[in-house]
């Protein structure tokens, strides 16, 4: 915990990933959503964003601190402008708050990441606060 | 589609037109695949027990996608979605419908943009707010 601790207020390495169609395709079959405007896979829906570099993330937390699980506790999302099939996305994660507190399942550790989204234009598109329960 | 909604069309207090959900543990499984959300306890039901769950539980995320939807399909093509807030207060279970809602609680105009703001929240069977959330939308205006 002292390593996720010491990290609060630092960028995690930046990582990009490039944005095909088949992505944002699967991405709106996952969530059922059957909107015109995202079926040709050319503009993504606001809540990819949520998607876009999440397993990296997670990896990255959780090698941090083993947790046995996590869950989410909220998410707040802010959208600049919408993700196109071709976009680059450059993604930064980093903690900002963390507690711990004593739960049923043991410890359990509050913590609360921001996360940015830049274009191949270096044009911020969105960012993201997300409250995390690790235990 | 319906027609395009536009920012004279709302008033403080109106419904966002409801959405119904019910997810299935297929369904969490594209979510993962889609998400790159792979938390067995969103699809492995003694590793969700074996945390304290009482079974595989909805990712909130796919809530948060599904509260996007509502509030994207009442927009329309003309409208902008510029923030999504949710909170996951409470577990979902695949099987269970989630009822989608959504109400109208403030409009304005700041530099020329005409927005809505709105409070989401998803409901179970037994009418329990198991997420909440706000959104902030652009709408069109008639001008």
């Amino acid at each position: 915990m002292d390593r996720l601790r010491g990290q609060i207020g630092v960028g995690w390495e930046p990582r990009e990933y490039q944005i095909e169609g088949e992505m944002v395709r699967r991405f709106t079959r996952a969530v059922g959503d059957s909107n015109p405007l995202w079926q040709d896979g050319i503009i993504a829906p606001p809540t990819f964003i949520l998607a876009i570099g999440f397993e990296q993330f997670i990896e990255g937390l959780m090698s941090l601190v083993p947790f046995g699980t996590v869950l989410m506790g909220s998410t707040e999302l802010e959208c600049y402008q919408p993700i196109r099939t071709g976009d680059v996305i450059t993604v930064v994660f980093q903690i900002n708050s963390l507690r711990e507190r004593q739960g049923q399942m043991g410890r359990m550790a509050f913590m609360t990441f921001d996360s940015s989204y830049e274009n191949q234009k270096q044009e911020l598109v969105a960012k993201c606060r997300q409250m995390i329960i690790g235990y | 589609m319906a027609e395009q909604l536009y920012y004279e069309d709302i008033d403080v207090g109106d419904e966002i037109t409801p959405l119904v959900k019910q997810p299935t543990t297929t369904q969490l499984v594209m979510w993962a695949g889609a998400s790159g959300d792979y938390n067995p306890i969103h699809y492995d039901k003694d590793f969700a027990q074996s945390r304290g769950l009482s079974g595989v539980i909805v990712p909130g995320q796919l809530i948060g996608a599904f509260l996007g939807q509502l509030m994207t399909d009442w927009i329309g093509e003309g409208g902008t979605l510029t923030k999504l807030n949710c909170s996951y207060k409470g577990m979902s279970y695949p099987g269970e419908a989630l009822n989608l809602k959504g109400k109208v609680t403030k409009k304005y105009v700041e530099d020329e943009r005409h927005y809505v703001e709105c409070s989401l929240w998803a409901e179970n069977p037994k009418g329990e707010k198991t997420t909440s959330g706000k959104a902030i939308v652009i709408l069109p205006s008639r001008g």
